[in-house]
């Protein structure tokens, strides 16, 4: 396994132990190539979320391998000693809900990532805000959170998550509380930062809306993913 | 980086200057506190500096004359003034009481004072007004804190006075501002009965036929006399000799004259030790409970203030911030709550509380450093369990399901 961008490889997850233990994974096998955004789909409870916080090192797998380009992160246990650092640099998150910082305005929000891997503030704030004209909230750079819509929380919360140029981006329902119109505004956002930056990108999604722009989608049921072809349409 | 500890709190300023003032009048109640502390103990070195003495002579086996009463003939400083070592004897009376001024009464420690010039024993040392008692009787220098005004005329049991001087700083352990009068005066005063007293005494004296012997003339008369006047002081005040040990001559007054003999330090470890003990339990009380009640209310509005945070904090996490910063975010902001409020506590105790409370506040700025430093520990105590259960959140929460 020699390949770029995100490989899975066997990843089992069990929650609890005994009676009540869990298999929410039994069997994942994915890859994404830099510059790729797939989908991952499929019914509640069938391991979805579970599959992003193993990836994003947010919870431990049980057994199995992961790999974010050349390395090796996970191969039955974590190879990466600081799990936090791993996420910072290499990781980028969007969640179903943008829980952005309140008491940071927007810039500081986005900022906020490059900061902590040790960026000077100039240099951090201004990184973040070149991807603002890019998903078109360059007017609100200076506002608090509190004041966005909807809509423009969770386009600071994907700038958060693309910030730091990570070679991967995780994305649990980012486009559940937007309009349909907006939710196909995400994914083009999300495809041309795939294409610019060579990032690997998972979305998970329930949105009827958006599965259609996939190339490629992997279905789980029952913690065990399956591959399929996408329709790939186009979303403008 | 930026300070997100900083950031919060401009965020949400109005929280924390509200809770940082309710803080601070804590914390200066506190200082205050410890202010009374000091001032008492200020008061009574005042009292043993400003007397003037080196050596307290008593009756025998008592703490007089501050802590307990004493009774001394008033006689007796001339038998100490020829032991060597002593450069000056004097007596003195004490007694606390109220002074009448135009109807109104004033706690004072009305204090008798032998003829003699500044600088005898027991003497105001200096005036800030006036000029000191010259007639030997009905006289008075007081403190100003009595609110007396040069030529005023006040009433201390049946006789009027008038204020010749006046000085400053000069009050009793117990904080009552100080009142001299001529010794005979005052021993006259301190033995004082009223008329029908007197009247009624005079007729027991007459009716026992010990005294009233119509065979010795004279002598009822010479007893009767005798009944009314005092010839006790409270003390002796004496200063020893330059180039004399104040023990050594302690130790020979104790050996010729029977007496109780305090030095200057044995004095204030009486008042000190002894006299404002009780208080100083009181005070010490009060401190810890105002303490244990502020780290308890920082405590608790830290741990409110992490817990509206959970989530934030979960997402720090998740992007990879450091436990070190969101240590520090919690710490600081429990610190800048306790920094808000000592200023406001120390504003509070030095333009509040000093000037309007009755007694002598002194603030050292010793034990503001010390409160200061007690403030910035106590709230990163205070912030521990915050601390916990921030390092406990599970970044997965910030994504959710
Ligand atoms: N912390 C946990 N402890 C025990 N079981 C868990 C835990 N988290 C998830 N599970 C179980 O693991 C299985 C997969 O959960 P997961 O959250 O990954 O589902 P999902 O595909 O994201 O569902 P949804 O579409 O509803 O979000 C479920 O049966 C769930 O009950
Ligand atoms: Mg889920």
């Amino acid at each position: 396994m020699t390949e770029k961008g995100i490989t899975i490889v066997g990843v089992k997850k069990r929650y609890g132990s005994g009676d009540t233990a869990v298999e929410a994974l039994k069997n994942v096998n994915m890859h994404v190539a830099p510059g790729e955004v797939v989908g991952l789909i499929g019914p509640s409870g069938s391991g979805k979320s579970t599959l992003l916080k193993c990836l994003g090192a947010v919870i431990e797998p049980t057994a199995g391998q992961m790999m974010l380009g050349d390395d090796l992160i996970y191969d039955n246990a974590w190879r990466v000693k600081d799990l936090r650092a791993l996420r910072r640099d290499r990781i980028g998150f969007v969640f179903q809900a943008p829980y952005l910082i309140p008491f940071l305005d927007v810039t500081d929000n986005v900022a906020l990532l490059p900061m902590l891997a040790g960026k000077p503030n100039a240099e951090a704030r201004k990184q973040a805000r070149e991807l603002f004209k890019a998903l078109d909230i360059e007017h609100r750079a200076k506002a608090m959170p509190s004041q966005l819509s909807g809509g423009e929380q969770q386009r600071v919360a994907i700038a958060r998550g693309l910030v730091n140029r990570p070679p991967v981006i995780l994305a649990d329902e980012p486009t559940a509380p937007l309009d349909s119109e907006r939710a196909l505004a995400v994914i083009r956002i999300l495809n041309e930062m795939a294409q610019k930056f060579a990032t690997a990108i998972i979305v998970v999604t329930h949105d009827e809306k958006i599965i259609p722009t996939f190339k490629r989608i992997y279905h789980i049921r029952d913690g065990v993913t399956y591959e399929e072809k996408g329709e790939g349409r186009s979303f403008e | 980086m930026i300070s997100l500890a900083g950031r919060d709190i401009m965020h949400s300023w109005g929280k924390f200057v509200f809770t940082g003032m309710g803080l601070g009048l804590l914390i200066g109640v506190t200082l205050s506190m410890a202010g009374i502390y000091r001032g008492m103990v200020d008061d009574a070195r005042v009292l043993l500096e400003n007397s003037g003495a080196d050596l307290w002579v008593v009756q025998k086996d008592t703490l007089g004359p501050y802590a307990e009463s004493s009774s001394i003939y008033d006689d007796s400083w001339r038998g100490i003034r020829s032991i060597s070592g002593v450069a000056d004897a004097a007596d003195i009376t004490y007694l606390t009481m109220q002074v009448r001024r135009k109807g109104v009464d004033v706690r004072a420690m009305v204090t008798g004072i032998t003829a003699g010039g500044p600088g005898t024993p027991g003497w105001p040392p200096y005036l800030i007004g006036g000029r000191q008692i010259t007639r030997g009787h009905y006289e008075a220098v007081a403190d100003i804190a009595t609110k007396f005004k040069l030529g005023e005329r006040i009433k201390i049991r049946r006789n009027h006075y008038t204020i010749v001087g006046l000085t400053r700083r000069m009050v009793s352990s117990s904080g009552d501002p100080m009142v001299f009068i001529p010794l005979k005066d005052a021993q006259e005063a301190q033995f004082l009965k009223d008329n029908d007293a007197i009247r009624e005494q005079r007729r027991r004296t007459e009716e026992n036929s010990a005294f009233n012997r119509p065979g010795v003339p004279g002598l009822l008369d010479a007893i009767i006399a005798s009944q009314s006047i005092n010839t006790y002081v409270n003390a002796v005040l004496v200063r020893v000799a330059t180039g004399h040990n104040p023990d050594e001559v302690a130790e020979s007054i104790r050996r010729w004259k029977h007496l109780t003999v305090y030095t200057r330090s044995q004095m204030e470890e009486i008042l000190v030790g002894k006299l404002i003990a009780t208080s100083a339990k009181q005070i010490a009380m009060f401190l810890i409970i105002l303490s244990i009640v502020s780290s308890a209310i920082v405590a608790f509005i830290i741990y409110t203030l992490t817990m509206g945070k959970i989530r934030e904090i979960a997402v720090l996490k998740l992007i990879g911030t450091k436990n070190r910063t969101i240590v520090g975010l919690i710490m600081q902001q429990s610190i800048a709550l306790g920094l808000i409020g000592f200023v406001v506590g120390k504003i509070t105790a030095t333009l509040l509380m000093a000037p309007i409370f009755p007694k002598h506040v002194l603030l050292e700025p010793l034990d503001s450093i010390f409160g200061f430093i007690a403030v910035v520990m106590i709230c990163i105590l205070s912030s521990i369990i915050s601390i916990r259960a921030a390092l406990k959140v599970n970044p997965a929460e910030a994504i959710g399901g």
